[in-house]
């Protein structure tokens, strides 16, 4: 019966075709067109031209207006502060330049569309007009770039000035975990070629070595507002990368090698779920999940904010739910919570 | 022009044109005609285009309705889509393929490949390309890496999904992934195949441009579209062979247990025996080829677009030396820029430092090409023919999507937005729609030249309208969905409740993409009727001054009927007036290359 159905359909699709070419061949006839624009045809694009630049300012603006609610909170991180200001000023920079050249571009798409008759300006060149633009250029990217590098040195700076906490981020398909240095805040060595799934040493930490007794391994990133935090990846099996969109903060973890990123936290959790873009935000995103309760569809629990921790390098098949929660919270907080964690040491000995 | 090649040219001008006798498979399959071989060229481009661009439309759909049934998937995916709901494997495997399709197949090989074999001989006046063999030979090795290609969507563990840059280890073990395995070992030697097809056609182009030029035809005199292929093919020849080399590699790590790019390695409850590769390398390697691989798609778009400009705004081209200066310069400072790619990638980050300075460097020429378009417009007698229209649109895209590359080639403020679709906006722009334009630009001005006849004009136009308003509704709103963290290839976002409300605009994006994909039939209907029954062409329907169309409508192995035109003047001279401001061939407002210079007439030096 489907068959049938099918060939049916198809049959007509070709007698739909033949008849659209019949109708298209006719037409031919009729016109005599020589396929090549007239000044009817340049007019009415020109019109056309000039509506597409009142099309992509509306767009621009549409956009703002309605996705502006969508981008990310204010920096929670030190360094975020001054890549949002390079950020806005470079935007800045964008969005003038675009509304210029659009403007001149489809402007003159629509001023001097072609009529009989018409000359154009034999205008083959103008150094005094290059060089203006290639200055102006050189000049404004110059400014960004020396900008951007400051910027940039800054922040790949990783040291251990200012009693850094040290945290290793841990990456596996599909998951992440986080290692403390512990009271001596110094990582134990690890390898790969260490890990026994059997004894839960899923890390692979040197067993024998001092220094990663004391380690402590979580599925939850706690930080204490404040203090620097200097962050050691790894992963074990494919390429990932740790992107904290809320800290401005990202680095890929490489199976092989350490990498390295390091930031400070100045907005706690608590603090962050109070600021009113974060507010409305929940707000906005719970209704939306309420109607998914109604409709009894999945993801419909109130949602809460907190930070995360995403993977941003494709990694798999569940790559798209690669996560783990991050804390900001007091130092007290911090000590509170770090106290209440079992050691390497001790969960190898609950093991035995 | 050396002197070899003038005798060379002379010489040939005697003995042609000798009709051989063609066979039809000679004439129609191992032809070694450059016309042949590049409608060979477009039309196995406009198939995988076909493909390229379904896939985008379904995995959009997943992407605006995520986890919900469609029947599409089941007709095409089969078991890839159980009850209908698309497979997140299968979501990585489309996303990979689209990417590899549209920049390499599409967008390489169906622009570069087209244009370059059916202009380089005709723009240049040669009788053919410098070996006609390389050429069906470089033809033929494409389309056997296309089939190949497309086979590998049939392996029963899927096609290679490891994304588009192929980053090992995903890539190189097949535990990390299905597609890792058979998928991923037909992908590489698609793309083994690829590179020497592409290589050949880049030397032979090369060679061409260098000696087979006609007399007169001097390198100052060639039409912008000459320099772009000229130069795009040298960038070709530096990168591609980069790629094989990655590409062999990771085919021995894969089959032959080294360890080139891979290291300390445990996956599925066991270690690997790899040690002291890096990943990294492996960037390295692809990005080497793949930065210069932006510009291997966007010059030639480029090149038609200075060409097909100039010829409708009835002007010549605004600072043809700029132009040249600036495709040399775009060309070099692209094989010096791939770390931009890298940022954090765990390099050095002082590397990073000088990629940002070389990277905002090439917005440059970029600029100056984007100002000198704007400027041939300016006091033009524009003919609005859709080639025309595309080739506006093909600068709007590239400023729109250039701009945004000032973000992500600044190494600090790519941290936040790296992999995000703010990338995918920002590159979809700037080198897909746009070298896009420029294929369709190409397409509807030298349609003529390829098929003797004339595209429908009004498709053209409900053609380019609806996709240039689609361009933008899919791609300007993807931006603040990249600005708001939401990472690229994400099978669907609904893990993130932060990313919830992000629903709607993933909605409109399909939306404008799914009309935008309807609107490609109409140039499809327009493209294969116009074959068969388009009216037909006059000898120049645009009135153009470059050479080709000199030669003959009728098609024959050799181009010109007698001797070769001789060039006397660059390819620019559109409404050029004498001093008393009379066009200086009364009442004709072009004066075509092989035109000697007119009594009075004063060449001017540009």
């Amino acid at each position: 019966m489907t068959t049938l159905l099918i060939l049916i359909v198809l049959v007509l699709v070709a007698i739909a075709i033949w008849q659209m070419t019949k109708i298209f061949e006719l037409s031919k006839l009729k016109t005599e067109d020589s396929q090549v624009a007239t000044d009817k045809d340049n007019k009415y694009n020109g019109y056309l031209l000039f509506a597409f630049l009142i099309f992509i300012y509306g767009i621009t603006i549409f956009s703002f207006y309605k996705y502006t609610k969508v981008l990310l909170p204010e920096s929670a991180s030190a360094h975020g502060n001054d890549y949002d200001y390079l950020l806005l000023v470079s935007f800045i920079i964008i969005f003038f330049v675009q509304t210029i050249t659009q403007a001149l571009l489809h402007y003159f798409g629509y001023k001097y569309r072609g009529e009989k008759g018409k000359k154009a300006l034999f205008f083959a060149d103008n150094d005094r007009l290059e060089f203006i633009w290639t200055i102006i250029p050189v000049i404004v990217l110059a400014g960004l770039i020396l900008w951007g590098l400051y910027t940039w040195t800054n922040i790949m700076d990783i040291n251990d000035e200012d009693d850094p906490l040290i945290v290793e981020l841990y990456a596996q398909q599909f998951n992440w975990t986080a290692r403390y240095g512990g009271t001596d805040n110094v990582l134990g060595s690890a390898n790969v070629r260490m890990i026994d799934i059997d004894k839960a040493n899923v890390l692979g930490l040197d067993e024998s070595d001092p220094n990663a007794s004391d380690d402590v391994i979580v599925k939850e990133l706690h930080l204490p507002v404040g203090r620097k935090v200097n962050f050691k990846m790894r992963s074990q099996d494919v390429l990932h990368s740790a992107y904290m969109p809320h800290f401005r903060a990202q680095m890929n973890c490489v199976p092989g090698m350490t990498t390295e990123f390091s930031f400070t936290p100045t907005i706690t959790t608590a603090e962050m779920r109070m600021n009113p873009d974060i507010v409305d935000k929940v707000k906005r995103t719970n209704k939306i999940r309420a109607e998914r309760a109604a409709n009894g569809e999945d993801n419909s629990d109130p949602w809460e904010f907190d930070y995360v921790l995403l993977c941003n390098k494709i990694c798999g098949k569940s790559h798209y739910n690669m996560q783990m929660k991050i804390i900001v919270e007091s130092e007290e907080d911090y000590n509170a919570w770090i106290e209440s964690q079992q050691t390497f040491s001790q969960t190898m000995a609950s093991i035995e | 022009m050396s002197v070899t090649a003038h005798a060379h040219v002379d010489e040939h001008a005697d003995d042609h044109v000798h009709h051989h006798k063609e066979t039809f498979v000679t004439k129609y399959i191992f032809s070694q005609d450059h016309k042949m071989i590049s409608k060979q060229y477009l039309i196995t481009g406009l198939i995988m285009g076909i493909i390229g661009i379904a896939m985008s439309l379904l995995f959009r759909l997943q992407l605006a309705w995520p986890g919900e049934s469609f029947p599409i998937f089941e007709v095409f995916l089969g078991g890839w889509a159980p009850d209908g709901v698309l497979d997140a494997d299968m979501y990585l495997a489309l996303v990979t393929i689209h990417g590899t399709i549209m920049v390499f197949f599409v967008l390489t090989a169906g622009l570069s490949g087209t244009f370059s074999n059916l202009l380089i001989p005709l723009q240049i006046g040669a009788r053919d390309m410098a070996s006609g063999f390389l050429n069906m030979l470089s033809y033929w090795m494409f389309f056997v890496s296309s089939v190949i290609m497309v086979i590998s969507l049939f392996v029963e563990a899927g096609p290679a999904a490891a994304g588009w840059t192929i980053y090992p280890p995903l890539s190189a073990l097949p535990m990390a992934q299905p597609g890792s395995g058979m998928g991923m070992t037909l992908w590489l030697v698609s793309m083994a195949i690829f590179i020497a097809s592409s290589l050949l056609g880049s030397l032979n182009y090369i060679v061409t441009v260098i000696n087979l030029r006609t007399k007169g035809m001097s390198m100052t005199r060639l039409p912008l579209t000459i320099w772009a292929f000229f130069v795009t093919a040298i960038i070709g020849v530096i990168s591609f062979p980069v790629l094989l080399s990655a590409a062999l590699l990771l085919i021995m790590d894969r089959s032959f247990g080294t360890s080139f790019f891979l290291s300390d390695i445990f996956i599925q409850g066991e270690v690997l025996h790899y040690q002291g590769g890096s990943p990294v390398l492996f960037e390295h390697l692809f990005w080497f080829l793949g930065h210069p691989e932006v510009y291997i798609v966007l010059l030639p778009a480029l090149g038609i677009t200075s060409e097909v400009m100039s010829t409708n705004a009835r002007k010549p081209i605004f600072g043809y030396r700029a132009m040249v200066a600036s495709i040399l310069a775009i060309a070099f400072l692209s094989t010096i820029v791939w770390g931009h790619h890298m940022f954090i990638s765990g390099m050095n980050p002082f590397l990073g430092s000088v990629f940002t300075f070389t990277t905002l460097l090439i917005a440059i020429p970029s600029a100056v090409k984007a100002f000198n378009y704007i400027t041939t417009l300016w006091k033009g007698n524009l003919q609005l023919n859709p080639a025309m229209l595309f080739s506006i649109g093909l600068v709007s895209t590239f400023i729109t999507g250039g701009l945004t590359g000032i973000i992500l080639g600044d190494s600090t403020l790519d941290i936040n937005v790296h992999d995000t679709y703010f990338v995918v906006a920002h590159f979809h722009l700037v080198m897909g729609i746009s070298a896009l334009y420029g294929l369709f630009a190409g397409v509807y001005h030298w349609f003529p030249k390829m098929f003797k006849r004339m595209m429908n004009k009004n498709l053209g136009y409900v053609h380019f309208w609806i996709t240039a308003i689609c361009a933008y509704g899919v791609f300007f709103p993807m931006h603040f969905v990249g600005m708001a963290g939401v990472p690229r290839r994400y099978y669907q976002n609904t893990a993130f409740p932060m990313f919830d409300e992000l629903t709607d605009v993933n909605v409109l994006i399909t939306v404008f993409a799914l009309i935008a994909g309807l609107a490609q039939l109409v140039f499809l209907y327009n493209f294969i009727i116009s074959i068969f029954y388009g009216k037909p062409t006059e000898q120049n329907p645009w009135k153009s001054n470059t050479l080709e169309w000199t030669a003959p409508i009728e098609h024959f192995h050799g181009n010109w009927e007698g001797e070769i035109p001789h060039v006397h003047r660059w390819a620019y001279d559109y409404s050029k007036i004498d001093e008393n401001g009379e066009y200086i061939i009364p009442g004709q407002d072009f004066v075509p290359q092989n035109i000697p210079l007119q009594q009075d007439e004063e060449e001017l030096n540009h």
